[in-house]
């Protein structure tokens, strides 16, 4: 169950943001991404969810070529730095709605959701709307629901970068101690040195964008 | 300033008011409304406008969404000539549109209820396309992205994520699409033929060739009393299912990747193309389609006096224009006096503006009948003065609706700063206020001067004889047997169409973003 990124180049704009990039991510393992903006970590987690389409290179998982993958079949997970809450749904409707999608029955799915809310330090928060969440709140219910269905494969982009250094530091201890104990393997891209190393088993660096960019 | 609501105000009560409540008096006092709710006859007429609207409806929002979708999330080239051509057909009178579908569609489908709906979806077409694109366009496309991870294929990101953010767009989409073809009677007059009534024709059908007036008054409280259900409603759910939504710029669109994305913009704008150009096309070319060949035939028919109109069909053009100038003029002085009012004055302008706003919520027929009642206290029986004023009346929502928002955008302290230069109450409002209006006064006169050339539902009863606008002329030439009223009467729609849309693309050139709502 290992990812395999051989060569990826995308072009955004006529620029190459991803240039040749090669990685690797083995099962269980969490791998803190970093770079200066612009280096293209999100692209490099949108690439993998299939979300951004490759210009040359290949992105494999079990040896097994997602070309032709579209995203809601590959099974990864995403969250996002701003959370995309659904607006329209309380906290167990967002955390639930994975589960829905693979058509776990009701009951099934309210054990889950009142599971993973434990799990985030939000039990009780089932019928809260998400517009009266603090910023932290939003971002465990994002977590939650991006664990929820089980993603073989969780890829976060910038997940505390909205928040205090404080909070930030207290999550980023959370979030390593979640996906430790579920054995989820990921991909946790921060532009913040110590939050990579508090949370990764390893550290990979994007380079800076230029003109001439190179990779490894 | 709130002197300026007297003129309007008096407009209101004397052209709108009275005539309802006239309705409203023939309607309760003679017993008719009991007559009229028993009679099965009308129950069953009621019954078809009220499913033949919902059918409407849904047939518009199914064909007009997944356009609404397109111009909202791709990008491509001409998307902005699209987005104009769309709108044209939401403009063009309802005469127009009526004429329209009869060229197009085959004898055998005249009078039958498909061919009120197929042209219901054209003329509403461009309303769910912008309600509901504007909103769309605004929805963070990430929304869909975190579905699709959370493993929804496209059409459940469609149904769970997007239609449930885009309820309150859906919801006033259709609303108004319900409201239009509710009321709608210049197409399904046309259309729908003897074997079709809706309520509104009802009403015409019971003033016009049966003279039974308490009748007509009691179908028309019937349908007045609908109406204000269904606003009342409709501001009850808006209210209730407001959610803040995190809106982004409307920078969220982008190049068609995949071969499906191509496709499906492609299929949509193919569906525009023949939803709004064939009927469009063909009524020019029955214009010009004479015996087995092509030729000016019809078109030299206009201004020929001895037409079966009892007048030169160029003259009911002339009668259009005349009598658009006119209620352009009353429209927009009070449509300017109102809008200085209501934004001059807090709670009571709130009133006076839902007031202004009334006459769009009601029937044309409706109101066309009340003046038709009143005409004769006031002075005007038969009197030309009733086609403009009727005219005024629809137009003015619009005047304020175009002037009010810019108004209310004036810095406060620009007039301070004016008065603090020394100006007097009635100089800062000629410096600052005056010089703001000009530009959507101008807009509103545009669309007052549109309004007023389509306007058939209210010119229908006081219209006079020989003198006919335009729409009446169509409408007119187009219920005589023979090829050459036919061809005249294409002709004439086209001129009409014309005429309508220039004005309204030299309106939409002129208007800035921010000013009002139209």
């Amino acid at each position: 169950m290992t990812l395999r990124l051989e060569q990826v180049t995308v072009c955004l704009g006529g620029r190459a943001v991803l240039d040749a990039v090669d990685l690797e991510v083995g099962d269980g393992e969490i791998v803190a991404l970093v770079g200066p903006s612009g280096a293209g970590k999100s692209t490099l987690l949108r690439a993998v969810a299939g979300l951004q389409t490759l210009d040359a290179g290949r992105v494999t998982w079990d040896d097994h070529d997602l070309a032709h993958t579209p995203p809601h079949r590959r099974r990864f997970g995403l969250v996002f730095q701003d959370q995309q809450l659904f607006p329209h749904q309380d906290v167990a409707g967002n955390v639930g709605f994975g589960l829905r999608m693979q058509h776990r029955p009701r009951a099934a799915v309210a054990a889950r959701v009142q599971e993973l809310l434990g799990l985030v330090g939000l039990a009780g928060f089932e019928h809260r709307r998400v517009d009266t969440l603090s910023g932290g709140e939003q971002q465990r219910v994002a977590l939650a629901r991006a664990l929820a269905p089980e993603p073989v494969l969780l890829l976060l982009d910038e997940p505390l970068g909205a928040l205090d250094r404080d909070l930030r530091d207290r999550l980023a201890v959370e979030v390593r101690a979640l996906l430790t104990s579920l054995g989820t393997t990921a991909i946790h891209v921060t532009h913040d040195l110590d939050e990579a190393a508090t949370v990764g088993d390893r550290t990979v660096r994007l380079p800076s964008p230029g003109p001439a960019p190179t990779s490894r | 300033m709130l002197a300026a609501a007297a003129p309007p105000l008096a407009f209101l009560a004397v052209a709108f008011v009275w005539p309802l409540a006239a309705v409203t008096r023939r309607a309760l006092s003679t017993g008719a409304l009991a007559e009229v709710l028993t009679d099965p006859g009308l129950r069953s007429v009621a019954w078809f406008t009220l499913w033949q609207a919902a059918l409407s409806t849904a047939l518009t929002m199914a064909v007009a969404l997944p356009m609404a979708g397109v111009l909202a999330r791709y990008r491509f080239p001409g998307r902005a000539l699209v987005q104009a051509v769309v709108t044209v057909p939401f403009v063009l009178p309802t005469v127009v549109v009526g004429a329209a579908f009869l060229a197009v569609l085959p004898v055998r489908w005249h009078g039958t209820v498909a061919a009120i709906l197929l042209a219901h979806v054209f003329f509403n077409y461009a309303v769910v396309v912008r309600v509901v694109g504007a909103l769309w366009q605004h929805l963070d496309p990430r929304l869909d992205e975190a579905a699709r991870m959370l493993g929804a294929p496209p059409w459940r990101v469609f149904t769970d994520v997007t239609l449930p953010l885009l309820r309150p767009a859906l919801v006033a989409a259709a609303s108004v699409v319900f409201l239009f073809t509710f009321t709608s009677f210049g197409a399904v007059l046309l259309l729908g033929g003897p074997r079709h009534p809706t309520l509104e024709v009802e009403i015409y059908r019971l003033t016009v060739a049966r003279f039974d007036l308490p009748a007509a008054a009691a179908v028309a409280l019937l349908q007045l009393a609908f109406l204000a259900a269904l606003l009342g409603w409709w501001t009850w759910s808006q209210g209730r299912h407001a959610r803040a939504l995190r809106l982004r710029p409307a920078s969220t669109s982008r190049p068609p990747r995949t071969r499906g994305e191509r496709l499906w913009v492609t299929g949509n704008l193919a569906v525009a193309v023949l939803l709004l150009g064939i009927p469009l096309a063909r009524l020019v070319q029955r214009s010009l389609q004479v015996g087995e060949g092509y030729g000016l035939a019809w078109w030299r028919l206009l201004d020929d006096r001895a037409s079966t109109l009892g007048a030169a069909p160029l003259d009911a053009l002339a009668t259009s224009l005349r009598t658009a100038a006119v209620a352009t003029a009353a429209a927009v002085v009070l449509g300017g006096l109102a809008a200085v009012a209501v934004a001059a004055s807090g709670r009571l302008g709130r009133v006076l503006d839902t007031g202004l706003m009334l006459p769009l919520g009601t029937s044309a027929v409706t109101a066309g009948f009340g003046l038709l009642l009143v005409s004769g206290r006031l002075g005007l029986r038969g009197s030309w003065v009733l086609v403009p004023l009727a005219h005024a009346l629809v137009a003015l929502p619009f005047v304020v609706r175009t002037a009010l928002p810019v108004l209310r955008s004036i810095d406060p302290r620009q007039r301070e700063a004016a008065a603090l230069l020394g100006a007097s109450r009635w100089w800062v409002w000629w410096t600052v206020d005056r010089a703001a209006l000009v530009r959507p006064l101008l807009v509103g006169a545009g669309f007052a001067f549109a309004v007023s050339m389509g306007e058939f539902g209210a010119t229908a009863f006081l219209a006079r004889r020989g003198t006919p606008t335009l729409p009446v002329a169509i409408t007119d030439l187009l219920g005589r047997p023979g090829a050459a009223n036919a061809g005249q009467a294409y002709a004439l729609a086209v001129l009409l169409a014309v005429v309508v849309t220039a004005v309204v693309l030299v309106v939409e050139r002129a208007r800035r973003d921010g000013d009002g709502f139209w």
